[in-house]
């Protein structure tokens, strides 16, 4: 497992945070969406090493560069299927210390289960107009790139569509929320400010969730993460 | 000298049946010539007169079975190029139907043929008789006093008889025709069941051809606009997060047109989607299905149930039809479904038939029959040779059930 370099830098907060300047690669076929991208990860604090505009370019580029995170798209030269995401899987395996963000014009919870089977720290499937939103696209980075995950609202609604007939029938409406914004990744603080709500709520929400589904407490983000999403049934 | 138009058809059509009779003549003489050859062969041996025939008798047998099949294309050749009726091409193993008309009605037809040719000749004779007999010695002449009465009489009689020709003709093509198609022609249901044939084909190839129309549409806007609009969205978007010092109307305006590049990048998607998802090729009909489950507007339980030990996945028309009867019906429910509180999906695969279920708790009262989402639904289920079905009694629950076929 990765070092957790500590998590949860507050959107916004300047090029840099934590130690030194971190470095990305970018692979997206779209040069207009790169142009995009590198815009938005300098303005996140990436130093961008490279850009790719195909899955070989990008292996070759991660090899070359060991970044701290590669932002990938998943339809790409010359299949136009999931070539991006076979090769987030063979960064995850040779390279653990390269964070992976994928997007992609739809997402698919096929795809999360397989990125997050063997490991789920770094790791990163939002869908591509997530970008649009920058600054909470910049705090998705950071937290991929700390070791965090970043799963996007729509693969976790995928999710519970498949475990709808278990103890999650037992949670309130508010409780499910909180669920899903557990297995997007977030932090306690990312959940309160997203619900408006304090952060001593959440953690209430939290405790009562956990209990509810039999899950071991954890106080560490990322634990609690891994638990919920192994909870979902994706994870290992 | 102009001939007129009535005098000339006349001409045409009576040079053509002539014809025709003629052509006749050696094709339906052959086939019996051959059988009475092989008969004889086979009396031969029989009687045991020839020592030869043994050896002979195959002969006729094996030109018998060859030379149907080419008597009947000549047959074919026959009615289409002077009789322009066009006989169906039959297999060389439809030798029932060969024979018959070979062996059979041949015969008579060529006799018929024969006795019309040799009549015409007589007649053609018997109506030039003062012109012959005029070579006739003199002698003879002085012989027969009375001849040139019979010769008269005969001259008016081989007229009449000739007069009647084209009638005859005419009529006797008539009866090649009959029998012709009756034999050798396709029966109506054979000729139903090959167009049929024809029509499930041709549907099938229209059904692919659209369904790749759906796909080449979809790649086209995910390569184009769906790339444009978001990379639009996202400078858009920088500039709201790096133009804080703009006066507030400004802000106002870029910040409008943030949210409406957004929200075209979700209409695109859903178009996209709805015409054909990606994900259907790539991963198949249950994540496509879950994919749609989770965007939907009211919770929906879904269950697929497809034996992983099936050889093969359904055909890609017959998927991408069973998408669009869920995508259909979950936008339907949620648009009209009153009271709705949740939806159950339920996909299963019996033996060869895929199996759509979805039901909804709200008030009923839906009506296939009015709406265009409904019926488009239902034709394109029929477009696979699927069956439709809902119910929606008045109080709910409504029910549709949407059965494909799925060869394995």
């Amino acid at each position: 497992m990765r070092p957790a370099a500590q998590a949860d830098v507050l959107p916004g907060a300047g090029p840099g945070a934590g130690s030194g300047v971190r470095r990305a690669v970018i692979a997206e076929d779209s040069v207009l969406l790169r142009i995009g991208l590198v815009k938005v990860l300098e303005m996140a604090g990436f130093e961008v090493a490279a850009e790719a505009g195909d899955a070989q370019g990008l292996l070759a580029a991660v090899e070359e560069h060991r970044p701290d995170i590669a932002v990938v798209d998943v339809r790409m030269p010359p299949g136009f299927t999931d070539e991006g995401v076979r090769a987030a899987l063979s960064i995850r395996q040779r390279w653990p210390a390269t964070a992976v963000l994928l997007l992609s014009q739809y997402v698919e919870e096929r795809y999360a289960a397989d990125l997050l089977a063997t490991n789920t720290s770094g790791v990163g499937y939002l869908l591509k107009q997530r970008v649009a939103d920058v600054e909470e696209f910049i705090e998705a980075l950071r937290r991929v790139a700390s070791g965090g995950t970043a799963l996007d609202p729509q693969v976790v609604a995928q999710l519970l569509v498949r475990r709808s007939s278990d103890p999650l029938e037992r949670l309130t409406a508010r409780e499910r929320d909180v669920l899903a914004l557990m297995a997007e990744g977030r932090s306690n603080a990312g959940i309160a400010a997203q619900l408006v709500v304090s952060e001593s709520a959440v953690a209430k929400h939290i405790n009562n969730i956990l209990a509810k589904l039999d899950l071991p407490k954890a106080d560490a983000d990322h634990r609690r993460v891994l638990a919920v999403l192994h909870f979902l049934g994706v994870g290992g | 000298m102009t001939i007129p138009p009535r005098l000339r058809r006349f001409l045409v059509r009576l040079r053509r049946d002539i014809l025709f009779i003629a052509a006749g003549v050696p094709l339906h003489i052959v086939p019996p010539l051959l059988f009475l050859w092989a008969l004889t062969q086979l009396i031969g041996i029989l009687d045991g007169s020839s020592d030869a025939a043994p050896l002979v008798l195959p002969a006729p047998v094996t030109l018998l079975v060859i030379a149907g099949y080419g008597l009947t294309e000549a047959q074919r050749w026959r009615f289409r190029a002077l009789c322009g009726v066009d006989l169906p091409r039959l297999r060389f193993t439809e030798r029932k139907r060969q024979f018959a008309y070979n062996l059979l009605a041949g015969p008579l037809l060529g006799a018929l043929e024969l006795l019309l040719l040799a009549v015409v000749s007589a007649a053609l004779a018997g109506a030039l008789v003062l012109v012959w007999v005029s070579a006739v010695p003199a002698t003879w002449r002085l012989a027969h006093p009375g001849y040139t009465t019979v010769a008269s009489y005969l001259t008016i009689l081989s007229l009449l008889v000739l007069a009647a020709v084209p009638a005859l003709a005419g009529g006797l093509v008539r009866l090649e025709n009959l029998v012709g198609r009756a034999v050798l022609g396709i029966s109506r249901s054979d000729e139903l069941a090959r167009r049929v044939e024809d029509l499930t084909e041709s549907r099938a190839g229209a059904v692919d051809a659209a369904d790749a129309e759906r796909r080449r549409i979809e790649r086209d806007l995910h390569d184009g606009a769906q790339q444009r609009l978001v990379s639009l969205a996202l400078n858009l978007g920088l500039a709201k997060a790096t133009l804080t010092d703009l006066p507030p109307e400004a802000r106002e305006v870029i910040d409008a047109a943030h949210r409406e590049a957004k929200d075209a990048i979700e209409e695109l998607n859903n178009l996209v989607r709805g015409l054909h998802p990606a994900v259907l090729d790539e991963l198949g009909l249950d994540a496509a299905l879950s994919g749609l489950a989770a965007r939907a507007p009211l919770p929906v339980r879904l269950r697929v149930d497809l034996p992983p030990e099936l050889p093969r996945r359904a055909a890609p028309a017959v998927e991408a039809v069973a998408y669009f009867v869920v995508s259909e019906a979950l936008t339907n429910i949620a648009k009209h479904a009153r009271e709705a509180t949740r939806v159950d999906v339920t996909v299963t695969r019996l033996g060869e038939i895929l199996r759509v279920v979805i039901a909804d708790d709200g008030m009923g009262g839906a009506d296939p029959s009015r709406g265009s989402g409904l019926k488009g639904l239902a034709q394109r289920v029929r477009s696979v040779d699927g069956t439709f079905r809902m119910s929606s009694p008045a109080g709910g629950p409504t029910m549709m059930s949407v059965e494909l076929p799925c060869p394995t």
